[in-house]
């Protein structure tokens, strides 16, 4: 391994679970206010994993009062306290960009069946 | 000793300890070797650097009585850099990235990547002109200067020809972490040329 992608794995972060597009998840973002820190929650589903090894992000949709929000996050940032899996999704492309233009009813994702212990957490 | 000669190895994101991204540039700086020093009397010290040994073969013979002089192995890259501090280097020491600290500036000089020759839109960023509505001069430089008087066109103007492949600097690059070890200096920011392109770091 070269001496750039060796200095790019430190920094990568293990401790997060498996998820892919289509699961719900919540993920836990650490604020600094001043001097004190505290941790917001951003729930919604996982519309977009983009790959690379410091640079791979993912992108989280949740519908807020009836207005879409999405928040694109840095998958090893340090600024993420935790994830959380809410339910997995069964979908059938990897970015789903449909759910954009579909509300309510129609933008409901049918859940992925998980087989006790072949996948963790 | 001010400087050091350094490979560039590619850019990536880190993440500082504040939490904050950052585009860096990640540099395999020395070990140099001091090959020679020269002007010594009442004069700032120059030190001659060398960087990467070299296959015996490639040295010519002029150049390897050069090194055979001092003792040293011959090395493929030679740069002199000037000296400030009052610690002398000694022909033969080595000089490592731990010359340079964590928030220092640094300035960074290499060869910029070629890029042919260049129109004036790429090379000084004309706007030229537009694409539809009737136009027909598209990505030309337009006039070039007036007629009767001066009858010529003015030295400087900007026109196309060879853009990129010549020395560039890159001034008060700042030093985001350093790698004794592993001979890495990481700087923010962009650096000239591709990857494995020769560097002069200066401080």
């Amino acid at each position: 391994m070269d001496a750039l992608t060796m200095l790019e794995k430190e920094q990568m972060r293990v401790d997060f679970p498996d998820f892919r597009a289509g699961d719900q998840i919540r993920v836990h973002v650490k604020i600094k206010e001043g001097e004190k820190e505290r941790i917001q929650v951003f729930e919604g589903v996982v519309i977009r994993k983009r790959k690379g090894n410091t640079g791979a992000t993912f992108t989280v949709r949740k519908v807020s009062y009836g207005v879409g929000v999405e928040r694109i996050f840095p998958l090893h940032a340090p600024a993420i306290d935790r994830i959380d899996i809410v339910s997995r999704g069964k979908v059938r492309r990897s970015k789903l960009y449909y759910l954009r233009k579909l509300k309510g009813k129609a933008a409901r994702i049918k859940e992925r069946r998980v087989t006790p212990g072949a996948s963790k957490a | 000793m001010q400087g050091i000669l350094g490979k560039k190895l590619g850019m990536t994101r880190l993440f500082l300890e504040e939490g904050k991204a950052v585009a860096v540039t990640v540099i395999e700086a020395g070990p140099c070797v001091v090959v020679q020093k020269k002007g010594e009397k009442n004069q700032e010290t120059v030190y001659q650097l060398g960087f990467v040994p070299a296959k015996p073969k490639t040295v010519n013979k002029p150049i390897q009585g050069h090194y055979k002089k001092k003792g040293i192995t011959p090395l493929t890259h030679l740069k002199e850099f000037p000296s400030l501090e009052d610690k002398p280097y000694q022909v033969g020491d080595e000089v490592r990235v731990d010359i340079f600290q964590i928030g220092d500036k640094v300035k960074v000089q290499g060869t910029s990547k070629g890029k042919g020759f260049a129109g004036v839109v790429k090379r000084w960023n004309f706007s030229g002109g537009k694409d539809t509505h009737g136009c027909t001069s598209h990505r030309v430089p337009g006039s070039i200067g007036s007629s009767a008087y001066p009858s010529r066109v003015v030295k400087g103007k900007k026109l196309p020809g060879h853009m990129g492949n010549r020395r560039v600097s890159v001034r008060h690059l700042s030093i985001v972490d350093i790698r004794p070890d592993q001979n890495l200096l990481i700087v923010k920011g962009a650096v000239p040329g591709s990857r494995n392109n020769l560097l002069a770091i200066y401080k």
